[in-house]
């Protein structure tokens, strides 16, 4: 018993002392983000002294320079927009093709399928100048770009949770007088939550994150979060490194808030969206 | 299902089918056809058969470069990123104090996006290289480092968080038989745990895969392919062949072609190879 303590105590201190590793990236950042921009690049490690502390002025001017507010706006628009548009028709998608057994129906799973392994570069031109043509290179065409690329791994990870539901309680939905719609939104849509919630997740981390994609489509009229700090650091000239740590702080806060107060799902999601691959 | 709910067709399916062709299905077909073109928009396509594929290879060396950078950064993160995950997996099912605060650091990086981890990790390699009197961009080795360094800490507590859930799902009563008769810690995790969690292995393995070759975001944010295009990886490099300069747009597009067949033999030869391994609970 004293034995197994022993190396308990080894592994907890050994995971204690990684975890402060796996932190520190972030802490130096928090703490450069409130010195002043001449003394971050060459001493990160320094703590800020009364010379080198500047308050938030960095953050004053990073969210002037790069209309972080704005930003923000459209980042959490298209996000949840997205995420919304996609659960709600994927969802409806997935039932309808793995339920009615056509030969359409079967090339179009195997299609949805392949296009999660095809890279992003391989469409990124022509998708952008089709966007372009019918006029979807706005905040709100953009959503329906997010459902046509969402779509794969969205409807893979539906169907592949559809496929364990039995048929009788559909049946008897239909027997009491729903219809097709009403059935799929009482009854079969309750049943699927915990894999619409494992969807959403990993949608979410996909569009809130999503540089290229949107850089492409949108340009940045409406810049969201990753393409304002990329805007930062693009041009001529030396990059404002007290407003590029303040930015980084502020992209960094609201991930982290999400996280912890919805870390039970994520984790689950993470897991569960696995096992269905 | 009957022949009624055929009729609602249009509600279930056309939304996402028609998405889908708009995002993806046309612009991959285009794309296909593009690659055998010289064109500026898409509108302006001249035939020009395997001329582009040839470019792609001939007019410089930047592709095949970036296609070894590629395979060598992948190669080295996927090992160590499955490596240190598996590992981190195993101590962290042992039922030790301060399990989910572990699991809830090590898995925090994941959610913060490519450019901002970038621009993170270039922050902190900068500082620990000038004290020598280098930066990130200096040598490519630094670029090539700092890459795999920043991977793992972003890829490392999401397989974990896969691993995780393979081991817990390891049936206790076989690991109690196998330690009643005889068998040590080596011999179990060798024969029953790596055995058990195949599965797991082979969505880990197809996940760290694949997205170590499509890296786009954080090669961008860390160097850019700094110096001298030395740590540009393939999707990079396609990024900068089409909007680079105008009228290499069908070279880039002829690049992107066969990045998708790479990327597609490699995850599907892999898929393969790890499926026919897995054993039947």
């Amino acid at each position: 018993m004293k034995k197994i303590n022993l190396s308990h105590i080894l592994i907890f201190l050994s995971l204690l002392f990684l975890s402060i590793v796996f932190l520190i990236p972030i802490l130096t950042v928090l703490l450069n983000s409130f010195k002043n921009k001449f003394s971050i690049s060459q001493t990160p490690f320094v703590l800020p002294s009364a010379d080198t502390f500047s308050g938030i002025e960095n953050y004053i001017s990073g969210i002037n320079d790069t209309g972080f507010l704005s930003a923000f706006f459209w980042s959490v628009f298209i996000t949840v927009l997205s995420v919304a548009v996609i659960i709600i028709f994927t969802s409806m998608t997935a039932w309808y093709i793995t339920r009615i057994k056509s030969r359409f129906n079967s090339v179009l799973y195997y299609l949805f399928v392949f296009s999660m392994i095809v890279p992003f570069q391989m469409v990124m031109f022509t998708m952008s100048k089709v966007a372009n043509i019918l006029r979807l290179d706005n905040p709100f065409g953009i959503i329906l770009i997010y459902l046509g690329f969402g779509a794969g791994l969205s409807v893979f990870i539906f169907s592949g949770f559809i496929k364990s539901v039995p048929l009788s309680l559909e049946e008897a939905a239909i027997i009491d007088g729903c219809n097709t719609f009403e059935t799929f939104w009482r009854v079969v849509f309750p049943i699927l939550k915990p894999t619409a919630i494992t969807v959403a997740i990993l949608n979410t981390m996909w569009v809130w994150n999503d540089y290229l994609l949107p850089y492409l489509v949108i340009g940045s009229d409406y810049k969201t979060i990753p393409i304002a700090v990329q805007y930062l650091k693009g041009g001529y000239g030396s990059v404002d490194m007290g407003a590029m740590m303040a930015m980084l702080v502020l992209s960094i806060v609201p991930v982290i808030i999400f996280y912890l107060s919805c870390q039970k799902y994520i984790i689950k999601g993470v897991a569960a969206g696995a096992v269905k691959g | 299902m009957n022949r009624a709910s055929k009729k609602w067709f249009t509600i279930f399916l056309l939304p996402t089918f028609i998405a889908f062709c708009i995002a993806f299905l046309i612009p991959f077909l285009m794309g296909l056809y593009l690659s055998f073109c010289e064109f500026r928009t898409v509108s302006d396509a001249q035939f020009v058969g395997l001329q582009n594929y040839i470019k792609a290879f001939s007019e410089n060396r930047e592709f095949i470069n970036s296609l070894w950078f590629t395979l060598r950064f992948a190669i080295v993160s996927v090992v160590v990123i499955n490596v240190a995950a598996f590992l981190l997996a195993l101590l962290l099912t042992k039922g030790i104090a301060g399990t989910n605060l572990f699991r809830t650091v090590f898995f925090m990086p994941n959610l913060i996006g490519g450019i901002v981890l970038g621009y993170i990790w270039q922050l902190i390699i900068n500082g620990v290289l000038f004290k020598y009197g280098y930066s990130i961009t200096s040598n490519a080795k630094f670029g090539y480092w700092g890459l795999i360094i920043l991977m793992a800490w972003q890829m490392i507590g999401y397989m974990m968080v896969i691993y995780i859930a393979g081991i817990q799902n390891i049936p206790t009563s076989i690991i109690e038989a196998a330690r009643v008769d005889g068998a040590g810690p080596f011999r179990t995790l060798f024969n029953i745990t790596i055995p058990s969690v195949m599965p797991s292995i082979t969505i880990c393995l197809f996940l760290t895969i694949t997205n170590s070759f499509k890296l786009f975001d954080q090669n961008l944010a860390l160097t850019a392919g700094a110096p001298s295009k030395q740590t540009q990886m393939v999707a990079l490099d396609i990024y900068n062949t089409f909007y680079g300069r105008v009228g290499s747009e069908g070279v880039g597009q002829a690049k992107a072609v066969v990045f998708f067949i790479l990327v597609a033999v490699v995850a599907l030869l892999q898929l393969y190879l790890t499926r026919s391994k897995e054993v039947e609970n």
